[in-house]
């Protein structure tokens, strides 16, 4: 293949990465914004999605759509009541203490490894695509379950905008986060928001994790990756800030895609946590946030 | 002779004694564990005296067993120079991480130092020409030895390990009762004041890191000489949360914690290993009672419930 159209698949294959890690970033995002927790579970919540839509799909009779279709709904609702009841259950009565929470859900993040390989194994599994459907271009066939990915990871993010945005249920959010004191002053029950934001961002780890896995095998050790670069995504987009994370998950995607393309994915690893670390010993705030 | 100093003798001591009391599988393990503890001791000048909780000491951990197996398998070292060059790998790494790092604090300093660990974790494995990534270099037997002394033999690997340990916990009890280790506490309990009365917080805590790093880097190096094995997976972390599970155990900000947590930790996956599978599940659920019930760790409580002049 010639340097362009492979550099043309390098960049929809970074597309589709994007979309995907925009989506997980932003729960993460959203957690830290609203919450102030670093959620280090959140890359095993992405796990669980994955694991529970191979139950869904492979328990689910009729055609695969629908058995997709149901995954799609069960898996971050089941994941965001896990994650609900953990944060009532624990991280509540640490009263949110930055350094006991992550020590917390370090533990979480365990016990959900476990539970994955006790009732899932640790063989990874396929699930089949809702459909099966390759757009010829001109020089190679591409396929278009990849591009509805990206369509359906740009859906979910326009419905957290305008859920944060437009909603009462966003203002409350945008409240809490603002000054949780204050807001609760004003009758806001800051447990049952904090509760809700947490399911939230767990939930939308679990759909990225649905979309992909027709891609990508489910596996209980897969939520490290994601974790990682959910990470990295949030601290360069300033952490807390959704465009930045928006812009920064665009970024981090593409380039890790050509990268990986074009040099050794390690090496593309390497350079990318070793960014991370200096971003923050440098620039806290993040590439695109501001100084507050 | 003080009440403190008698008790830690007396442990050395009846770790002296266990030796010859304990069949050889207790034996292994054993020495494993004072080993461990040592890592689990470095760990907890850093969190546990200072305040600084890093994710990132495997890398330290690391720097100290590369350092030392690479010395053994590439450079031809024997073992004695070999295990020098892990004690200071081990110290410069963590100079080098504290630079940086401790510009940060809090949340920062610790995704900053897991970031830091992760590209040491990643580029072990990119140089896997050297390294042989996740598969891990056995060292050659003939090298684990100081002058006749095999080390890779039962007993003279109990006695290296005690005699390390001892080392460790000593100047560990010795560091408490310095200013310096006072100056270290007086960070963790308020950086403010500290500051205010006169004291560079970054030097300090670059000290402690420093010291910290010495340890975890002296533990890797006799990890690697006496158990034969160097591999990626001690980069990895999993091999940060270790110490810190220790330290969280046995009581942050106690001289005898670490190994306590160590010991008790250990035993507990080899005992329910028995039984079930579910090591992960084992530490996982020990972490979160232990953050949720215990936040100080059994020598923490102790020392607040009864025995006040526990160092």
């Amino acid at each position: 293949m010639d340097f362009g159209p492979f550099l043309l698949l390098a960049l929809m294959e970074g597309t589709v990465m994007a979309a995907v890690l925009a989506l997980t970033a932003v729960g993460l995002s959203l957690v830290f914004g609203v919450m102030r927790v670093v959620n280090v579970a959140h890359g095993e919540f992405f796990m669980l999605g994955a694991v529970i839509a191979w139950f869904v799909t492979h328990y689910m009779p009729g055609p695969p759509a629908v058995g997709f279709a149901a995954a799609l709904v069960i898996c971050p609702l089941l994941v965001g009541g896990v994650a609900a009841l953990s944060d009532t259950l624990i991280l509540k009565r640490l009263n949110y203490d930055p350094e006991a929470t992550i020590v917390a859900t370090i533990g979480l993040s365990y016990i959900f490894q476990q539970a994955a390989l006790t009732f899932y194994g640790p063989d990874a599994r396929p699930v089949e695509a809702p459909f099966d459907l390759r757009i010829q271009l001109p020089w190679f066939g591409y396929s278009g379950y990849k591009i509805a990915v990206v369509v359906a990871a740009i859906v979910i993010l326009l419905a957290v905008w305008l859920l944060m945005t437009r909603t009462r249920a966003g203002l409350i959010m945008r409240a809490t986060q603002l000054d949780r004191t204050t807001a609760r002053a004003f009758g806001i029950n800051v447990d049952r928001v904090y509760a809700a934001v947490f399911a939230l961002g767990a939930g939308l780890a679990a759909v990225a994790a649905v979309l992909i896995v027709p891609i990508q095998q489910a596996h209980y050790l897969m939520g490290h990756d994601p974790l990682l670069l959910s990470f990295i995504v949030v601290i360069i987009g300033g952490l807390g800030s959704l465009r930045g994370t928006l812009l920064a998950a665009l970024v981090i995607g593409l380039s890790d895609g050509v990268i990986s393309v074009f040099f050794s994915p390690t090496l593309a690893k390497i350079l990318a946590t070793l960014l991370v670390a200096m971003v923050l010993v440098f620039r806290p705030q993040g590439l695109f946030g501001v100084k507050q | 002779m003080t009440r403190a100093l008698a008790l830690h003798l007396g442990v050395i001591a009846a770790l002296f004694a266990a030796q010859y009391l304990l069949p050889s599988y207790h034996q292994t393990n054993i020495a494993r564990i004072m080993v461990l503890a040592v890592f689990a001791m470095g760990y907890n000048i850093a969190f546990g005296y200072t305040g600084l909780l890093s994710l990132g000491h495997a890398l330290f951990f690391a720097a100290g067993l590369y350092a030392t197996g690479l010395g053994i398998e590439l450079a031809g070292l024997s073992a004695a120079p070999a295990l020098l060059l892990g004690l200071i790998a081990g110290g410069a790494i963590a100079a080098a991480t504290g630079v940086l790092a401790l510009r940060t604090s809090g949340v920062s300093f610790m995704i900053v130092t897991l970031m830091f660990a992760q590209t040491g974790y990643l580029t072990i494995l990119y140089f896997g020409t050297y390294t042989r990534g996740d598969e891990g270099i056995v060292i050659n037997r003939a090298a684990r030895a100081i002058g006749s002394l095999d080390l890779s033999a039962d007993t003279p690997r109990y006695f290296a390990a005690l005699t390390l340990f001892a080392i460790a916990l000593l100047i560990n009890l010795m560091l408490t009762r310095s200013r310096l280790g006072r100056s270290m506490i007086a960070m963790r309990e308020n950086e403010q004041r500290s500051r205010m009365l006169g004291y560079n917080p970054f030097r300090v805590k670059l000290i402690a890191l420093v010291i910290s790093g010495l340890y975890a880097g002296a533990a890797g190096a006799a990890y690697g000489v006496l158990f034969g094995y160097v591999g990626a997976s001690f980069a990895t972390i999993q091999y940060s949360i270790l110490p810190l599970l220790y330290v969280l155990l046995g009581g942050a900000g106690t001289t005898l914690g670490p190994f306590l947590g160590a010991l008790i930790m250990f035993y507990l996956i080899d005992i329910s290993s028995g039984y079930t599978t579910a090591h992960l599940f084992v530490v996982g659920a020990a972490l979160l009672v232990l953050v949720l019930f215990a936040p100080k760790g059994i020598l923490g409580t102790l020392r607040e419930r009864a025995v006040k002049w526990l160092p």
